[in-house]
């Protein structure tokens, strides 16, 4: 019996090696590194790297640019996630229902999800042009002046926004869709039997039933907020004057443009925090949805 | 007890037409492209029906920037990807789900922790990385930090745990050696989740920017997302129809895959979310 046993701690391990090696080396260590460069001063050829401490932590605390891409991030992320899943839910519920072409509806919504941010970029840099532009031309229809839309700092960020939604929107809705058709239609027919209305049907009953598919959709949202840069390089390079910048943009920039990577540790490390806060409350929140047997 | 019923048709009504505005507020954006590359360009931004129709925007496109080259590129790329993925998760999602061995509990949630700390955000140090394996600027460089997927060995392991331990006790009588056991029972067994999975990893990978952008510097590496951001980058001065066109060029493959199958790929979406 013991002999099993030995062999199959044997085996587990081998089974698990080659991924464990590629997950150490690609995500394990670069992640501590990320943490032991940050308290290192970037090398240069006269001065070599050496021990500074938390003194990159200080300059970020006193670096404008970090504040205003921190910032940002947070508003990119409260101006994409309420609004997207409201969409993804409203989605799901119309093209769950009886609607006349449902299915090439469902399409159109979910066609986003599958185009990279990068193509997507190319094509909404059409509709923020100034004059010439999709929004722009029907701004005029109604007596408006043209508009730097990607120019203005006080625009751009909403124009990212915009984008990100659109993109983020029917991908939830998938989540959703999968989510309502476990719902028992006997809910919804009992409800209409007691007069109740769609409105109230909706919100105290199916809304609280969804409540672990939205859980579930908050966190992959709150992660893409971080993730999602790819439309920057095209439509603005995070100006004007950083006004669009997001913090993994920053960090790109910091790292790429300035090689300075001993800041751009310091940026990371930032970044990974968040991460592990949201790790952290997803095994708090969503440790009894997620089936462990 | 006609006004309810009334009612309800009118909401029913505004419901539909509310449903469908916004089904074409999301599919806007694409037909402005195919209207912008299959006209000439003196249409690209005013609208009218009668439009001559042309091709001659794809063959600019193509003609100016090595397309062909970055399709080949993501191509290995997607395949590579996908072919170690499948290796790397089916492994280790089978110790989990079938192996006792100390230490499964932590290695698990080192695992799962990949699922927050993707290597996007880890691109600094893994470019050292690479420049110390000398990987820079190759497509191998590009693939290598997805390999190990930790969705992949989650939704794998979630599938092996529902497939009935007496197949696997009973192919042990048979003689069948472990590695035997996963190849002729659990992976046919779960092939709707390689499937799920695959149709995932591909349009992710087909898709993916940041990372290959950092590592790749020259045509013979650079995958289609970057090869056409360097193409649209305003710098290069080509016009709006000419970038649509071979904005829809680097789309085509997975969108055509994605109007042919779309069932597939939606159910292969919600599959690998559920988990």
């Amino acid at each position: 019996m013991s002999r099993r046993i030995s062999q199959s701690y044997i085996y587990g391990w081998l089974l698990l090696m080659p991924a464990a090696i590629f997950l150490i080396a690609f995500t394990y260590y670069p992640a501590v590194a990320t943490l032991a460069k940050s308290f290192f001063s970037q090398g240069t050829a006269l001065k070599p790297s050496e021990f500074v401490g938390f003194e990159n932590f200080a300059y970020m605390l006193d670096d404008d640019v970090f504040w205003k891409v921190a910032w940002n991030n947070i508003m990119y992320a409260v101006g994409t996630i309420p609004i997207s899943i409201a969409l993804a839910i409203l989605m799901a519920v119309w093209v769950n229902g009886k609607l006349p072409l449902r299915s090439i509806t469902r399409m159109a919504y979910f066609t986003p999800t599958i185009l990279p941010m990068i193509a997507v970029a190319n094509i909404w840099l059409f509709f923020y042009t100034p004059d010439i532009g999709l929004l722009d031309q029907v701004s005029a229809v109604f007596g408006l002046p043209s508009h730097n839309w990607l120019g203005d700092p006080d625009t751009v960020l909403g124009c990212i926004i915009a984008i990100t939604i659109w993109k983020e929107a029917g991908f939830f809705m998938i989540f959703y869709l999968a989510a309502l058709q476990t719902l028992p239609p006997e809910l919804e027919e009992a409800a209409r039997l007691e007069g109740a209305s769609r409105w109230y049907y909706f919100r105290r009953v199916m809304f609280p039933l969804l409540m672990p598919t939205t859980l579930f959709v908050l966190i992959n949202a709150v992660i893409n907020s971080f993730k999602l840069v790819d439309h920057l390089f095209i439509l603005t390079k995070g100006g004007p004057d950083n006004a669009s910048s997001l913090l993994l943009y920053y960090i790109y920039e910091v790292a790429f443009s300035f090689l300075d990577q001993a800041y751009a540790s310091t940026l990371t490390v930032v970044l990974l925090l968040m991460l592990a806060l949201i790790a952290v409350g997803q095994f708090y929140f969503l440790d009894k949805r997620v089936h462990y047997r | 007890m006609s006004t309810p019923n009334q009612n309800r048709h009118w909401t029913y009504y505004l419901e539909t037409v509310g449903a469908w505005a916004l089904a074409l507020l999301w599919i806007l954006p694409l037909l402005y492209a195919f209207w912008s590359a299959f006209h000439p360009r003196e249409y690209a931004i005013t609208f009218e029906l009668l439009a001559p129709l042309t091709l001659d925007n794809f063959k600019t496109a193509w003609n100016q920037a090595p397309f062909a080259r970055y399709f080949l590129n993501t191509f290995i790329l997607v395949t590579m990807i996908l072919a170690a993925q499948f290796v790397l998760c089916t492994l280790a999602a089978y110790a989990f789900a079938r192996f006792e061995f100390p230490g499964k509990n932590i290695a698990f949630v080192m695992v799962l922790l990949q699922l927050m700390i993707m290597p996007e955000v880890l691109i600094v140090e893994n470019y050292v990385t690479m420049s110390k394996l000398n990987l820079v600027d190759t497509i191998t460089g590009i693939g290598l930090p997805y390999m190990a997927s930790a969705f992949g060995i989650f939704l794998l392991r979630q599938t092996f745990k529902t497939i009935p331990q007496e197949l696997e006790d009973a192919a042990r009588v048979e003689g069948c050696s472990r590695l035997q056991i996963l190849w002729k029972v659990y992976v046919p067994l779960a092939r709707p989740t390689y499937i799920a999975y695959g149709l995932v990893s591909v349009s992710h990978h087909w898709n993916n920017f940041l990372w290959p952008l950092v590592i790749t510097n020259s045509v013979s590496t650079r995958p289609l997302t970057v090869g056409l951001a360097i193409f649209g980058a305003p710098e290069s001065g080509v016009d709006w129809s000419i970038i649509t066109a071979g904005t829809l060029l680097a789309v085509a493959p997975l969108l055509i895959a994605f109007l042919l199958f779309q069932r597939q790929f939606v159910q292969s979406f919600m599959h690998a979310g559920i988990k």
